[in-house]
């Protein structure tokens, strides 16, 4: 029994120690801002953060990825303060969020054109919607279908709680058609992580991906896309997304419970500043003005 | 000192049982909240809907149909691979191989068995998936057989070890036994030392196959992730998306106490279902033999 003692007493100091220990840390006012959500806008939302964190010493931001749905939760959840999204928030996750008495407030943080990759063995180069919509409903089954090779078509997309896979779904299989009930052929193979379809693309030829400019890799090809048969065939770059001629461009989000203030609504500001933009601009997306 | 002793040996004696029954409850804390998220599909789903064949969450297909094949073909293919190669490994390093060669290599076995899953997962991503792809001339080589291969490598140092532990607790004198009236070394392993073992090398064979079906971070990144019906081996050089996956890849995602939310957790009773199957249907058969071997012996 006796023993016992000196290691309780021990064990006393080591929780005193470091309790002081974070004491001191705390000595300095900051705020800590919560940001998650898209994988597509992760590298975008750490690179401001690092900027920022860089300009104001005093604010302490934290950004991790996850998927839009996997934000938006998380916002539901009330377990972060910012949610990225690369697509709108759905009605069920508004009334979702009502449940919990919160209110989610949309913000258009920066432009991103949707690239439609393939291997650079696969002589394919161009292709319109509907040809695209057909590969991934499962209509073409084989490249030489669409004046290619004589290949089986892989299809690659994100998993479904990728905002980028909803846009996709809605934009280019469902051609902007509301009340259209095409989906993704089942075989279509739903890969964890835009990293996961760019490996894929780069050794298999039969392979057809999709992902944010901003994410595609130089030896990969990227498809020349005309919005309807016999329009021109156009590639994705700031200048034809600003002009509207690139037809899979979107808006990307942030979402906050209610307006935001504080730190978070001068963040946010900050976000729309000229400085702020260029590094979207840098980071292969479109920025907003 | 008497009244201490005594004191001392009742807080042992509860400690070590609160221990032996802290296992059952955990497994029914675990059980009655799977129950608790995952009931609620029954009344949210219909039936029909549940076991159709279509899994598309975002548009409320809910057809876990494929989910549950896809996970048991992964699991046939890696227990396939793992049972004869782990059980001739530990016949291997048991009965065959000189004392200094099994040191060497049941240590090795067993490291083999620390390797990081997501490590087995990447490098079947860069390198077994297009070898595979193209040695065997297939659209991607993101398919359940590339799964079943890194599962079934993520088993085998399991099943050795135990398979192994069991043969070597099988008394020498059995063996010399077989060995004085003529057998041979084959005859020796195959009729006498295994059926003797046999107990261990099925929990051996078990907990490989519950490593299998439990695996997760592997399969999600090697076999595709499609939801497509698997209805034969055939089906092992095509993509599929298992439960374990299915629950990973899509959990973060899900707002509390959706439909979605609560199907997930019925995946996850279903999945428990299946491995406390495979446990209790082992445990007859060892329990079944056992009995036998008792009414022989006496």
């Amino acid at each position: 029994m006796k023993r016992i003692i000196p290691l309780i007493l021990l064990f006393i100091f080591l929780v005193s120690c470091s309790s002081s220990g974070q004491g001191g840390t705390d000595a300095q006012p900051q705020s800590y801002i919560e940001n998650k959500g898209s994988d597509t806008i992760v590298n975008l939302a750490l690179a401001w953060a690092e900027q920022y964190q860089m300009d104001y010493p005093n604010i302490r931001l934290s950004v991790t990825g996850g998927g839009s749905g996997t934000g938006i939760a998380a916002l539901v959840n009330g377990t972060v303060d910012i949610a990225n999204a690369s697509r709108q928030i759905k009605s069920n996750e508004i009334d979702l969020a009502a449940d919990k008495g919160i209110v989610p407030v949309e913000h258009i943080i920066a432009r991103d054109a949707i690239a439609v990759i393939v291997n650079p063995e696969n002589p394919v180069t161009k292709l319109t919607l509907q040809q695209i919509s057909d590969i991934y409903s499962g209509v073409y089954t084989n490249w030489s279908e669409v004046g290619g090779e004589d290949r089986p078509i892989v299809r690659l997309s994100r998993e479904t709680n990728s905002g980028t896979h909803v846009y996709f779904l809605e934009t280019v299989l469902r051609l902007g058609v509301k009340d259209s009930d095409t989906l993704f052929s089942t075989n279509t193979l739903l890969l964890p992580s835009s990293e996961g379809i760019i490996i894929e693309v780069r050794q298999n030829p039969n392979a057809i991906g999709y992902d944010g400019l901003g994410y595609v890799p130089h030896d990969l090809k990227v498809i020349a896309i005309a919005p309807e048969a016999g329009d021109a065939f156009i590639l994705p770059s700031v200048e034809t997304v600003n002009s509207g001629t690139y037809p899979i461009a979107r808006d990307l989000y942030m979402y906050t419970d209610g307006e935001p203030t504080g730190a978070v609504k001068e963040y946010l500001d900050w976000i729309m500043s000229a400085q702020a933009q260029e590094i979207v601009r840098e980071l292969g997306f479109v920025p907003i003005n | 000192m008497e009244k201490d002793l005594n004191w001392r040996e009742y807080i042992i004696t509860r400690l070590i049982k609160f221990s032996g029954y802290s296992a059952v409850i955990f497994v029914s804390l675990i059980f009655f909240f799977l129950l608790k998220e995952g009931l609620p599909t029954l009344a949210e789903v219909p039936l029909g809907d549940l076991f159709d064949l279509r899994w598309y969450p975002i548009e409320s297909y809910y057809g876990i149909l494929p989910l549950i094949t896809g996970s048991l073909l992964v699991t046939i293919g890696a227990g396939l691979i793992a049972v004869p190669f782990g059980i001739g490994t530990a016949i291997y390093l048991a009965e065959i191989a000189p004392r200094w060669v099994r040191n060497l290599l049941k240590p090795l076995v067993e490291l083999l068995g620390g390797l990081p899953s997501v490590v087995l997962g990447f490098l079947g991503i860069l390198i077994l998936s297009p070898t595979l792809r193209v040695t065997l001339n297939l659209p991607t080589g993101l398919t359940a057989l590339s799964g079943s291969l890194l599962l079934g490598g993520i088993a085998i140092p399991t099943v050795v070890s135990i398979a192994e532990d069991a043969l070597d607790a099988v008394p020498k004198s059995y063996r010399d036994a077989a060995l004085a009236i003529g057998a041979t070394r084959w005859q020796t392993i195959w009729r006498v030392t295994l059926p003797a073992a046999r107990s261990g090398v099925l929990t051996a064979v078990m907990l490989g196959v519950g490593r299998s079906i439990g695996e997760t971070m592997t399969v999600m990144m090697v076999t595709g992730n499609a939801p497509v019906l698997a209805t034969g081996l055939a089906d092992l050089f095509s993509p599929v998306r298992t439960m374990t996956a299915t629950i990973a890849a899509e959990m973060g995602e899900v707002a509390n106490a959706s439909t979605h939310y609560h199907v997930l957790f019925f995946i996850g009773m279903v999945l428990f279902l299946i491995s406390m199957t495979v446990n209790v249907a082992a445990s007859a058969v060892v329990f079944r033999q056992k009995k036998r071997a008792e009414r022989v012996l006496s």
